[in-house]
């Protein structure tokens, strides 16, 4: 009997890679009070700093729940503008905020028929969850115009991001 | 992305809100949504506008005006906006 722990291997995925331009959307973007579309190139173009586009698993499973008490511990916001992707509601993202302590300082993207995972190659079939679609794990870094500056997608499942290479981009 | 002058706080699915929606169409007018929490004690956003915390409210930029109550807002677009105006 094999004992060893297995991740699900996901092979490469064709994604923008740096010094590509990052694709744009439109999809609601929740924030503590209230959700409005918002288009990316319209965060990219205001954000001061760099935007960290996070795409992870749906809320509530564990690694959104990690890699959100992550990114709040670094304190990433000060340097950049965070949001998240999920294919949860707004909803679901509301309770997110609230319960990962992070309102006020990050925004969830709503995105509940995986089409953004889908424009940036990295969606994923949820294998015992018939239907269901989501992106693979992945973050990017993005200048004003949406020129990638950094780009990491999970080859496996469950992966999680470096995060101290992306914060030595910001 | 223009910004529109009109922000619309709306709950969804509900019908004053859509009453709204309908008149803002009617005259062609563009305008953002904002969705908000449907807990009555936790939409702060639309109280600290309007002060009050009902939905739908609407800010116009274009008039500086703030206003909630579907019906007030349906008479304020029609004497704004509509052809009386």
């Amino acid at each position: 009997m094999d004992l060893e722990f297995d991740v699900v291997e996901l092979g490469e995925a064709d994604h923008p890679e740096a010094g590509e331009r990052a694709p744009d959307f439109t999809r609601p973007l929740v924030n503590d009070e209230f959700w409005e579309d918002v288009a990316l190139s319209e965060l990219c173009a205001e954000s001061e700093g760099p935007v960290v586009l996070v795409f992870h698993a749906m809320d509530g499973a564990f690694p959104a729940t990690y890699i959100w008490n992550e990114i709040r511990d670094r304190s990433w916001h000060e340097r950049a503008t965070v949001v998240g992707l999920s294919i949860s509601t707004p909803y679901a993202h509301k309770d997110l905020l609230e319960e990962r302590n992070v309102e006020g300082d990050y925004r969830l993207y709503s995105d509940p028929a995986n089409g953004v995972a889908e424009r940036y190659g990295i969606a994923m079939d949820l294998d015992g969850m018939a239907g269901l679609a989501e992106p693979r794990p992945a973050v990017f870094v993005l200048d004003s115009d949406r020129t990638v500056e950094y780009a990491w997608v999970g080859e496996e499942w469950p992966a999680f991001p470096d995060y101290d290479a992306v914060e030595a981009q910001l | 992305m223009s910004d529109p002058d009109i922000t619309l706080y709306r709950l969804q699915a509900c019908p004053y809100c859509e009453r709204v929606v309908r008149k803002l169409h009617e005259h062609g007018l563009e305008y953002r949504s904002r969705f908000v929490e449907p807990m009555h004690s936790e939409r702060d956003v639309v109280k600290r506008l309007s002060g009050k915390r009902t939905v739908p409210a609407i800010v116009d930029e274009n008039t500086g005006v703030t206003m909630s109550e579907s019906a007030n807002i349906v008479e304020y677009i029609e004497n704004t906006y509509g052809e009386a105006a």
